[in-house]
């Protein structure tokens, strides 16, 4: 079989293909007649993921070793645990409500219970609570557990999914991510562009579960998917993969190598990134900074406003990490397609224009003021700078400052280190672009974030798979806002760059640094590709 | 009712594996097990509390029996502590 999609990023893989499955982790709350009976459902669904337990003890025991596989025994031990069986039981007996609404409960108060622990190894058992505890509740209601995901990496089928469900995945066992919804500006589409894997959208999905286990071939150049593939084809594709990677290693030897024109023209080249984790592949990638680092994963992957704390020790490691390189923080960033359950915003209309990244920090000022202190503090770790999104107007930028030198006031009082910060506005707005001459003054840096300037600008929005086709990111509206922003931006002595997804289009790669942008930040896996196209460049010749 | 007290050497401290391990070798004894850091005073065959006392390298923590085996039980922690902990 050979579905037609789109594809949202180059390359070739070939493994099994898995549906992931979106786990239903909504449980209702049920009043119960019979208490003895639930409690007894309780136990047997306990019991039986004990069991499940022991079995993936046995198999991690034969290929991981005694020490990795001791973890599925400690989950059988935190099943054990007589507090956590006391409270949800007592919790049926008092409050005459069903298993899974108990396990829940009981769930939530115990990975609080580990979360508000001062030592990061500690907070992190929170997440083996909720492991153990969904776990039974997946037994409860019968499903199947979530991922489907086991040991052996896969190419997986989606309907779409959600940043917070992607940050969840073990990345390690994905070789490709095929959806049948989502857009070539979804997450999932800047994912794959980050983990540098074949990534198609817009494919027929409905006979997935047909498709399970299967072997499949995803074709990132063409948009194609194959399903159970012929010998021929297979093979076709074995050697094309190969090909692929001789390619590959040929841009690993541009590492260390310096980002310049034939004709001495030089410019930085960061990577952006969007977790901790991401790090490595900066690194490996041998970027020269971070020009972005998305903070908003922070808090789609936690389950409440991360703290200070919490904050703090994962700018500090990527700053540490960093050894001395630039890292550029964008602050929270969340609203639009990016939704936090905590957050408990309104729906809105349209939420792409509504209520989002700075505004929700200028207005709901003790989130936005745990951040500025966790950054401030980490900056004596490392080269932190600060960049602030969806910018319109001067008086943001005046408001932040504010803020800024309130947070300084107060470190300086308690006494806690920290570094100068350079600041700066990503220009992602019309607004923005119009009066940088005004902003510039304000600032260090701009950073032009072009997926939502060319959204608003072209006033298409960007998940609506509808519009692809006339989403023109290289529209001459674009091109000569960016020329606006540098030149206003230069005027004032602020650097500029771009770390929207068009910096890494390497077809434009000559004309940034003609109108004389000073970086481009761009996902790791395409650092060296870009740097490839700047050594072969001369700016100094006339255009023909 | 018997006690001793222990300075955490590992490194990690009471982490995950070693707080599972000390459980089970807690459980075993009928008499009641506590273990205490600073004001607090956990049950030694709980894994939650014993995670939850997040005792870290350096830090003392005193290992309390109490009932039937009480010496056996102290016998065997102080054994189990010194090679695991």
């Amino acid at each position: 079989m050979v579905l037609k999609g789109k594809s949202v990023f180059g390359g070739i893989a070939i493994g099994r293909l898995a549906v992931y499955k979106k786990k239903d982790t909504q449980v209702k709350r049920i009043k119960i007649a019979d208490k003895k009976a639930e409690i007894e459902r309780f136990v047997s669904a306990r019991e039986t993921a004990k069991e499940q337990l022991a079995r993936l003890y046995e198999k991690a025991l034969k290929e991981v070793g005694e020490v990795n596989a001791m973890i599925f025994e400690v989950h059988q031990m935190m099943l054990d645990d007589m507090d956590y069986n006391e409270s949800i039981s007592n919790m049926i007996q008092t409050q005459e409500v069903n298993a899974e609404f108990a396990v829940a409960s009981a769930s939530d108060n115990f990975s609080k219970m580990f979360a508000a622990m001062e030592d990061e190894y500690m907070k992190e058992r929170a997440a083996d609570v909720k492991d153990i505890s969904n776990r039974v509740i997946s037994i409860l209601q019968g499903t199947v557990d979530g991922t489907a995901i086991g040991e052996e990496p896969v190419i997986l089928l989606a309907d779409d999914l959600a940043p917070s469900e992607t940050v969840q995945l073990d990345k390690s066992k994905v070789l490709s991510f095929v959806t049948q919804y989502g857009s070539t500006n979804s997450h999932t589409a800047i994912l794959a562009r980050t983990m540098n894997i074949p990534a198609l959208i817009g494919i027929d999905l409905n006979n997935a579960d047909e498709m399970n286990g299967k072997w499949g071939i995803v074709d990132g150049y063409h948009g194609t998917l194959y399903v159970d593939p012929d010998i021929e084809t297979l093979s076709k594709y074995e050697k094309m993969k190969e090909e692929e990677e001789h390619k590959k290693r040929l841009l690993l030897e541009l590492k260390g190598k310096e980002n310049v024109t034939l004709d001495g023209r030089k410019i930085h080249l960061y990577a952006n990134i969007g977790s901790v984790a991401d790090v490595a592949n900066v690194l490996a990638n041998d970027a020269d900074g971070i020009g972005l680092f998305r903070s908003e994963f922070l808090y789609l992957e936690s389950q409440n406003y991360p703290t200070e704390e919490a904050q703090f020790a994962a700018y500090k490691t990527v700053a540490e990490n960093m050894a001395g390189k630039k890292v550029i923080i964008r602050t929270l960033d969340i609203g639009a397609d990016k939704q936090v359950d905590y957050f408990d915003m309104e729906k809105e209309e349209n939420p792409a224009m509504g209520y989002r990244a700075i505004r929700i920090c200028l207005d709901r000022k003790e989130i936005f003021k745990t951040q500025l202190r966790a950054i401030y503090r980490a900056s004596y770790y490392g080269t932190i700078s600060i960049m602030f999104p969806m910018i319109i107007s001067v008086k943001e930028v005046k408001q932040i400052k504010e803020m800024i030198a309130e947070v300084k006031a107060e470190l300086d009082e308690e006494g806690l280190p920290y570094k100068d910060v350079e600041t700066g506005i990503m220009i992602e707005t019309p607004a923005a672009v119009l009066i940088s001459d005004l902003l510039a003054k304000e600032v260090d840096f701009f950073s032009i974030g072009t997926n939502d300037l060319t959204q608003y600008t072209l006033a298409i929005d960007r998940q609506n798979p509808k519009l692809d086709d006339i989403y023109d990111a290289h529209h001459e509206a674009i091109l000569r806002m960016l020329k606006i922003v540098v030149d206003n931006g230069h005027k004032e002595g602020c650097w500029v760059g771009i770390c929207g997804e068009l910096g890494a289009d390497t077809t434009l790669t000559e004309t940034f640094l003609k109108m004389g942008f000073d970086e481009l930040s761009v996902s790791p896996s395409m650092v060296l590709k870009v740097r490839d196209k700047i050594r072969n460049l001369n700016l100094s010749e006339r255009d023909v | 009712m018997k006690e001793f007290k222990y300075i955490i050497k590992d490194k990690e401290g009471i982490h995950a594996r070693p707080a599972g391990l000390l459980v089970k070798a807690a459980a075993v004894f009928p008499c009641t097990v506590t273990i205490c850091k600073g004001e607090k005073e956990v049950d030694a065959k709980r894994i939650f509390g014993v995670m939850g006392l997040g005792a870290k390298c350096g830090e003392e923590i005193t290992i309390k029996a109490d009932g039937e085996k009480e010496e056996e039980a102290i016998k065997e922690l102080s054994k189990f502590l010194e090679e695991n902990l």
